[in-house]
């Protein structure tokens, strides 16, 4: 109980004086998980848009593998872009392994399935007949694509919700490719994991008040967009 | 050949030897049909018979597998030629298909993606929003809106587009009656005024048919029957056509009077008497329902304010009923059932009188 007490006090404490290193932590997770759930934006919502309303051989084959891609662990992720980004491995001479940039990619495989499914499934809800009235109204291809997605704007704002939470909670990819190094790739989830098996409990409680901070607020700020956009 | 492509312009649209072919299946396969400008054309059949599946091959948002479909007379192919199309029609489906946000935003939407310049769009959308009796709603969620408000807000969309040709695809089913009634005849008002083009598909609407200058019909992705509204219901080509336009009499003429609420309608040389408030000198619709129609040997009194000698042109039987059709100065079709057919002993060429009430007449105005 003392060590809980002990834990919540110290914790308390570097919150409030802003410590140096944990500001770097923190910092550094919205910064690969940020640039994570953007790329997985940039390729999954045009991604699903085609999956959701283009019909082309291969596509069920597609969705499975972006459904199976939405619950693949982290941790075999992890395995996969470490194996790639190997001194010896095919990427190697990227020199990537064991810096943000690895992170990123790791943490996008995780969340660009989620986005794409998501984006798939809200522009498959609309009414088919929808598609036939933008058209007839005049828009052109991507006119209408936009027109879509903006009609699914709630369940895309859920899309990125979802994908963000996945990365920014993530913690076995980040650990493989990261290697949790101090000042480096030290992000929230691998710091807590460090500082607890060293002991360390006041950082690491510390840490996870603030994730749990950052992704209230997060989805705090999503939830506002939404309902304001929806009837009153 | 020449002469050919000038005639072709004159169409507002027109389709060559088109087939549209669906999941494998060959749905619908039409060899030339003409939309003529400022006319109504009026496409009936039975359900699955390719109505809708037309009147998309029209409007260039289904391409016909082979054939082709030409707009003022020039073939549409091309995706810029097919986007050109689009932006030149206008469609109403039965849904109103309004996209979540405000009243105004639908209704000025299809104007912006033309480009229509922003004072135009200003002017027509106010416009159009009064004149379907929706302008307070302008600032309203479309989510918001009840079933007929979507519906005139989808109608005024139509119609802001100042399209060149109007296509509407059941637009008037799935509303309760009342609403039903007063879009129609917002709708009728204004069609009669823009003249616009306008294609109409349904399976059941009379008051469609009203409007009609001419009726298609179509069974099985097949045209069975061109022609007025007149030609088809008084002669229908066979005895599919004719089983399933039973529906109505539909009937043209001119008020003569309206004596409280009871006007004579002048149909030829025969006065009708039916329930309406329109006054002397409005050019009606008169629908009827065959079932409302009695038939006799001879002349009774009855509380029936009509009553009309005419001969028997042709009879159809099917199942337990017979459709009589009869002329007494006007076409006019009964429905009764074999058992009487037989007991009168109905015949082609017979006398008949055929007698419906006041009230069993549904007056349209054209």
């Amino acid at each position: 109980m003392d060590l809980i007490i002990q834990g919540i006090i110290q914790s308390f404490w570097l919150l409030v004086h802003g410590d140096p290193a944990v500001l770097r932590v923190v910092l550094l997770s919205l910064l690969v998980s940020g640039a994570a759930t953007i790329l997985s934006l940039i390729v999954g919502v045009p991604f699903g848009v085609v999956l959701g309303l283009a019909r082309f051989p291969g596509r069920r084959f597609l969705i499975s593998l972006v459904n199976t891609g939405m619950g693949s662990p982290p941790v075999v992720v992890g395995l996969i872009v470490t194996l790639f980004l190997w001194r010896a491995g095919p990427l190697g001479v990227l020199h990537l392994l064991y810096t943000p940039s690895a992170m990123v990619i790791a943490q996008f495989i995780i969340s660009f399935p989620i986005i794409a499914g998501f984006t798939m499934a809200s522009v498959q809800q609309l009414d088919p007949k929808l598609r036939l009235q933008i058209i007839s109204l005049g828009a052109s291809q991507l006119q209408m694509v936009w027109l879509l997605l903006k009609e699914s704007r709630l369940p895309l704002l859920a899309a990125i919700m979802a994908g963000f939470g996945s990365v920014i909670s993530e913690v076995g990819a980040s650990m493989m490719v990261g290697g949790n190094i101090t000042g480096q790739t030290r992000v929230m989830t691998t710091a807590i994991v460090g500082e607890v098996s060293r002991g360390q409990f006041s950082l690491a409680i510390a840490l996870s008040i603030l994730l749990m901070i950052l992704v209230y607020l997060v989805n705090l700020i999503l939830t506002i967009i939404q309902q304001r956009s929806k009837p009153r | 050949m020449r002469q050919e492509a000038v005639s072709a312009a004159h169409f507002a649209l027109e389709a060559r030897n088109i087939s549209v072919v669906l999941g494998g299946l060959k749905v619908l396969e039409v060899s030339s049909l003409q939309v003529l400008p400022n006319q109504v054309l009026v496409i009936i059949g039975p359900n699955g018979s390719g109505k809708t599946t037309l009147l998309l091959t029209l409007a260039g948002l289904l391409r016909p597998a082979s054939g082709t479909i030409l707009y003022q007379g020039q073939a549409v192919n091309s995706k810029a030629e097919i986007l050109r199309l689009h932006r030149r029609v206008a469609v109403v489906f039965q849904e109103p298909l309004l996209l979540n946000s405000t009243v105004w935003d639908n209704i000025t939407l299809g104007l912006r993606l033309r480009g229509v310049k922003k004072e135009e769009i200003k002017l027509r959308a106010n416009k159009w929003l009064e004149r379907f009796g929706i302008a307070p709603l302008a600032g309203r969620q479309a989510k918001t809106l009840s079933g007929g408000e979507a519906k005139r807000t989808s109608l005024a969309r139509a119609f802001a587009l100042q399209p060149d040709v109007l296509f509407l695809d059941e637009a008037f089913n799935g509303l309760d009656s009342h609403s039903r009634q007063s879009i129609i005849d917002d709708f009728q008002d204004v069609l009669g005024e823009a003249k616009t083009t306008t294609v109409i598909v349904t399976h059941d609407s009379s008051e469609a048919l009203a409007l009609a200058h001419r009726v298609i019909v179509l069974m099985d992705g097949h045209i069975r029957q061109i022609g007025s509204r007149e030609d088809v219901f008084s002669n229908p080509v066979d005895e599919q056509v004719a089983t399933f336009v039973e529906v109505e009499n539909i009937i043209s003429g001119v008020v003569a009077s309206n004596q409280g609420g009871i006007v004579t309608v002048n149909v030829g040389k025969d006065a009708v008497e039916a329930v309406s408030d329109y006054a002397a000198g409005e050019e009606v619709t008169l629908c009827i329902r065959p079932e409302e129609i009695t038939l006799a040997g001879l002349r009774a009194t009855s509380s029936a304010r009509n009553s009309f000698a005419g001969k028997i042109t042709r009879l159809v039987f099917f199942g337990a009923l017979t459709r009589v059709e009869i002329d007494c100065g006007f076409p006019l079709v009964a429905l009764i059932t074999k058992r009487s057919a037989e007991e009168m002993n109905l015949d082609k060429g017979k006398p008949i009188y055929a007698s419906f009430k006041a009230t069993g007449v549904h007056v349209i105005k054209r």
